[in-house]
């Protein structure tokens, strides 16, 4: 037996940081404490570290698009109950919860807008609404917003955000990735681009469809991205999964990404990728200086 | 035999099946003249597997289809195809033996074959990984699916499969990537196909080898986003309620044939596919000779619009006010 001892004294809190919610944040990952104001002005990037904190979908339609470009697609579509599914509480009205919580009604907002003035269809997930799983709706609006962009001959960016599958919607909820991948198929031998922006988390059947088929694979620095979720991995191969494993930087590594784009940057990036791809001259920024100015 | 030979509510089947041997072997022995009682109990033995097979719940479809007996995608290579010429390897990483390949003949015509195979036993198992395919599995059908249209042959998958792996290797060679671009390329595809799902339709894993002009399934297959065990364990937090799990997803092919999600059901032998391998494997036969039939006189174009259109429809939804 130790004949001394350290005397045990609770270890005490000295900085605990609790704030009214309304107006500081603190940040997750270096816990700076942020005034709410200026987070935004940043687009929910912490101004200290860079760290991504989630931006709802909304935000992602004013990051892009150009200030009063947007104008919604089928904003009034919404999710039928095609198996009549209860599980623990019936479907329709998980459903229900969701529509009164949510803007848009589904865990898609489509549209069209311009980006420093290039026509463009957009579709934002929202990983807000059960989990921005990926049912009729979403596959539907994701696959009418290809079909305009087809007709209009513009670039189809999606932001992914999703758990996966909406398993409320069974086989329905499968069938969305072929459906989805059958749209982008037609786009890209019609050589229309397709920018996929991966955001935390992308998992499950949005990985395996539209979110690895970008021709151009781009994600947020730090997101979770993924076939499988770490805790299936975990409990098939029983080991932990290592350091890092689904990070975006663990895709870039592993070739499965274009690029890691800091949120503050994403728009001049994209522009400048639809530029090449567009056949269009460089942006202003990088430009040569114009022998008229 | 070492692995199970029966399942739980084929028990009474199994013991009338040993009555039958046991009465053969006596009457073989001693010269006796058995006949009168065989025919009664081949008789017992048809109405009890009628009665057991007419009305499987969705639980019990989910263990025939997961049958250690039920025939895989290399036995029907052997019985339902002639010709048949193994082709491996994804030309990138490595040969994934979850996924079998290669040219075959049905009914004299040459066609692409591919799908998931599963191993009879714990050593093959091992070498098949349980029929879950990794990225490279995926990529070597996608080459073989590309090698197809390039010579305008059909093309024709099996799908048996519990899903793609899960797994850091999958995670780090693309699991998603490969899936996602097998999906865009089989809607494009200017050959026609048929999809049959022969057991398991586990999820992305199976839909990998399912975007088809026409897609079928033996009559005990089942086809769904999740499995019955996984839905459970995150819908009703509970590994327990799969039965409950497995009926509200509505996986057998009968559901999805009224859903609209598949096109046919191939029938079973009364005791399901495992109970007849060649009978099974010969309403295969039929039933892909028909559909090929079908969809080989149709243009490229108006094969690919047929197949766009069909996906375009899947799914449910309203217009809210």
């Amino acid at each position: 037996m130790a004949w001394f001892r350290k005397p045990k004294t609770r270890l005490q809190a000295t900085d605990r940081r609790d704030l009214p919610g309304d107006v500081w944040e603190k940040c997750p990952s270096c816990g700076e404490i942020i005034y709410r104001e200026k987070l935004k002005e940043n687009w929910n990037v912490c101004p200290e570290c860079g760290h991504h904190m989630r931006l709802p979908a909304t935000g992602y339609i004013g990051l892009l698009l150009d200030d009063g470009s947007f104008r919604e697609y089928d904003r009034a579509l919404r999710s039928g109950d095609p198996l009549g599914f209860t599980d623990l509480k019936p479907y329709r009205e998980r459903l229900a919860a969701a529509e009164r919580k949510s803007a848009h009604g589904e865990a898609v907002i489509t549209g069209e807008g311009t980006m420093d003035g290039i026509p463009v269809c957009l579709g934002v997930m929202d990983f807000s609404f059960i989990g921005g799983s990926m049912g009729s709706v979403v596959g539907e609006k994701l696959a009418r917003a290809g079909l305009r962009a087809l007709e209009k001959r513009a670039p189809l960016l999606i932001v992914c955000a999703s758990g996966g599958a909406r398993m409320m919607e069974g086989i329905f909820s499968l069938m969305q990735m072929a459906k989805t991948s059958a749209v982008l198929a037609q786009l890209a031998e019609e050589g229309i681009p397709y920018v996929a922006i991966l955001t935390d988390p992308t998992t499950g059947g949005v990985t395996a469809s539209y979110a690895m088929l970008g021709d151009v694979n781009l994600a947020e620095p730090g997101a979770l991205i993924g076939f499988a979720g770490p805790r299936v991995i975990e409990q098939t191969i029983k080991q932990e999964l290592p350091e890092g494993f689904q990070t975006s930087e663990f895709l870039l590594e592993h070739g499965m990404l274009d690029q890691i784009v800091d949120r503050r940057r994403m728009k001049p990036d994209i522009v400048q990728l639809l530029r090449h791809m567009l056949g269009l001259p460089a942006p202003d920024e990088f430009a040569l200086p114009s022998p008229a100015a | 035999m070492a692995t199970v030979a029966h399942l739980d509510f084929e028990r009474a089947i199994a013991e009338v099946e040993e009555q039958i041997g046991n009465l053969r072997d006596m009457a073989r022995e001693r010269g006796l003249d058995v006949s009168s009682e065989l025919r009664s109990l081949e008789r017992k033995l048809h109405g009890l597997k009628q009665d057991t097979f007419r009305n499987l719940s969705p639980i019990e479809r989910v263990q025939v289809a997961r049958h250690p007996r039920r025939p895989y995608t290399l036995d029907y290579l052997q019985l339902a195809f002639t010709d048949f010429v193994e082709l491996h390897g994804d030309r990138q990483f490595r040969d994934d033996a979850s996924i079998v390949g290669g040219w075959a003949r049905l009914e004299g015509e040459s066609v692409m074959v591919i799908g998931q195979q599963k191993g009879r036993d714990m050593k093959e198992n091992l070498n098949r990984n349980f029929g879950m395919p990794h990225p490279e599995g995926y990529r070597k059908a996608l080459r073989l699916m590309k090698l197809a249209e390039k010579f305008k042959r059909p093309l024709v998958t099996l799908i048996d499969t519990p899903g793609a792996y899960p797994g850091i290797g999958a995670e780090e060679r693309g699991q998603g990537e490969a899936i996602a671009r097998n999906l865009r390329e089989m809607a494009a595809l200017t050959i026609p196909s048929v999809a049959v799902i022969i057991g398991e339709g586990g999820s992305g894993g199976a839909l990998a080898l399912g975007v088809a002009d026409r897609v079928l399934m033996l009559e005990n297959g089942i086809y769904s986003v999740i499995s019955p065990e996984g839905c459970a364990a995150i819908l009703w937090k509970s590994g327990n309620e799969r039965e409950k799990a497995a009926t509200a997803m509505k996986i057998t092919a009968e559901d999805l044939k009224g859903l609209g999600v598949i096109d046919d059901i191939v029938p079973e032998p009364t005791g399901g596919a495992h109970s007849d391998w060649e009978e099974t494997a010969g309403a295969l036969r039929d039933a892909l000779v028909r559909h090929l039939g079908e969809l080989t006189p149709l243009p490229v174009e108006e094969l690919r619009r047929r197949r766009w259109a069909k996906y375009m429809a899947m799914g449910e939804w309203r217009t809210a006010r």
